[in-house]
């Protein structure tokens, strides 16, 4: 069934960094190889552990952006000025380094094509990174499950995965993709701008009588307001998923 | 202002797949205040000295885990039981 | 454990301890916000400050009442068991000598509870001789929500989750009752230079 674990206990893998893709100005994909890797579905993390000379350690958690392939995941890291542990990944971390992380974890924020849709997937910034697993999934198994993706960012040059997006709004069937931006937009943007509120969900989501799926990840804060908003039209709480990973993130 | 605090049971999610040795954020809770069931995954989590898991409907702690000496604790005395899926 | 991660170092590292900051903390210039639970909003007109348990006469303040009190603008030095200390911060409160001034009682202990249901426990003597304040503007503003407005307890010579953010009732005890991290594993005292940090320290 998805998302049941196999019994086993969550070790400490030792991967290494395969390939780096600077998506924007301050957010960086990183590619792993992990031995033995089980695989995983979309919407899971795994936690990444620092270990410096001295013994100090840091830890956080990291949503895996692509589908299952093999030993290979990749995580979507935004650089956070104060953070301990994301300026090292993006910053330091090079092809051919090693990285220690565990996983994959999360059985409630998933999903796979079986569990059907519609699917509602709205996100915050890098809080599209499980999402973009989910929708590379659906494509990728065929599904004809359709979709609409509804991303906030604060201005242009923020989008992640921008040119993928395009494509798939471009060529693929089923799948809606409609951007905001709260900040500035990009020159020359004829299309929204502001937060998704709850008139812009009303407008943009599936009704509550199409039952959606609904995902939503991002800050505490849109994450909040969006669910909130979701439940306020109608839609059934239990089907509207969330992964607030809180004010930063690391 | 929106409390810009919590995260949710996912978070959770390595640590108490470290205690109990397989997923948990998809087992249900029942909440020992209100009795509503939810899964782990959605209930929201506090963190500072300690994670502090609060039920989505009437706000009570469920769940409390705190690493002492690198040793884990959970907490369980705000759930009336947990039950991990099939 | 063997991985070492190239080129990784703590962001953070302690501060060497001083007269000025404990062992194990490091000092920030950030004030973090940490918290069990989420911020009260607690409007200014249903506000009190009760006074209750082992005492002749339940004392209340409203927040007029309470504002007008004569209040102390202190500088001290917090530290969080979480390892963070933050030096030189502003606040404006009213000293619990004041509030506790002529009370006859025979308590021996203190449970602070604040507005959203948490508690920590101290002995009545750390709360007074001019060791703690019930402050309600930090760094010459209003204390903001998330930092524990409209007041909170402050209690700077033991660990911060001391300092009860909402504070809504002292209650007086004859008896020891732990709070809520004091529950969870947390030092019943919560002395930073002795490091006190977990039960048994």
């Amino acid at each position: 069934m998805a998302g049941t674990a196999v019994l086993r206990r969550l070790t400490w893998a030792v991967a290494e960094v395969v390939d780096r893709i600077g998506e924007t100005p301050r957010v960086l994909s990183l590619t792993c190889d992990v031995p033995d890797w089980p695989g995983h579905l979309p919407g899971q993390h795994i936690d990444v552990r620092l270990s410096a000379e001295d013994g100090y350690q840091a830890q956080r958690s990291y949503s895996i952006s692509t589908p299952a392939d093999g030993t290979r995941l990749t995580i979507t890291v935004e650089r956070l000025d104060d953070g301990e542990v994301s300026p090292y990944l993006t910053d330091v971390l090079e092809v051919g380094d090693r990285i220690e992380l565990r996983g994959p974890i999360g059985g409630y924020f998933v999903w796979e094509p079986s569990r059907g849709g519609p699917l509602l997937l709205v996100a915050g910034g890098s809080g599209i990174a499980p999402l973009m697993a989910m929708l590379r999934a659906r494509l990728q198994a065929g599904s004809d499950v359709p979709v609409r993706m509804l991303l906030s960012w604060r201005s242009g040059e923020d989008i992640i995965y921008a040119d993928e997006l395009d494509a798939i709004a471009r060529d693929a069937t089923g799948v809606e993709v409609t951007h905001t931006f709260t900040r500035s937009a990009p020159d020359g943007w004829t299309g929204r701008t502001g937060r998704l509120d709850r008139a812009a969900l009303a407008s943009l989501a599936w009704t509550p009588s199409e039952r959606p799926l609904a995902y939503v990840c991002g800050p505490t804060g849109l994450v909040e307001a969006v669910a909130s908003a979701l439940v306020e039209l109608g839609h059934d709480p239990a089907r509207v998923l969330t992964e607030r990973f809180g004010p930063t993130g690391g | 202002m929106t409390d810009a605090t919590h995260v949710d049971g996912n978070a959770l999610g390595g640590l108490l797949m470290e205690v109990f040795g397989r997923e948990m954020t998809d087992a249900h809770g029942c909440c020992a205040s209100c009795g509503k069931v939810h899964p782990l995954g959605a209930m929201r989590v506090y963190r500072s000295a300690g994670d502090v898991m609060r039920c989505p409907t009437c706000g009570n702690v469920t769940i409390v885990t705190v690493v002492i000496r690198e040793r884990t604790r959970v907490h369980l005395g705000g759930v009336r039981w947990i039950e991990p899926l099939a | 454990m063997s991985f070492i991660s190239r080129g990784f170092q703590r962001r953070q590292a302690p501060t060497a301890p001083s007269d000025r900051v404990p062992p194990g903390q490091y000092v920030t210039r950030d004030f973090p916000v940490l918290s069990a639970g989420p911020t009260p909003r607690i409007g200014l007109d249903e506000w009190r400050l009760e006074l209750v348990g082992e005492l002749d006469q339940p004392r209340s303040w409203s927040w007029q009442e309470f504002t007008a009190l004569p209040a102390d603008e202190v500088t001290v030095d917090i530290h969080c068991v979480t390892k963070w200390s933050k030096l030189d911060s502003a606040w404006t409160g009213v000293p619990l000598d004041a509030l506790l001034d002529g009370l006859d009682t025979s308590a021996a202990f203190v449970v602070a509870h604040s507005y959203g249901g948490y508690t920590t426990n101290l002995p009545l003597d750390d709360l007074t001789g001019g060791k703690a304040w019930v402050a309600y503007r930090y760094d010459g503003e209003p204390l903001a929500a998330e930092h524990g407005g409209p007041a909170r307890l402050l209690v700077p010579h033991l660990y911060f989750w001391k300092s009860a953010k909402w504070l809504r009732a002292i209650e007086l005890r004859n008896d020891d009752a732990p709070g809520f991290w004091e529950g969870y594993g947390y030092h019943n005292y919560g002395d930073p230079w002795q490091e006190q940090r977990y039960s048994g320290d």
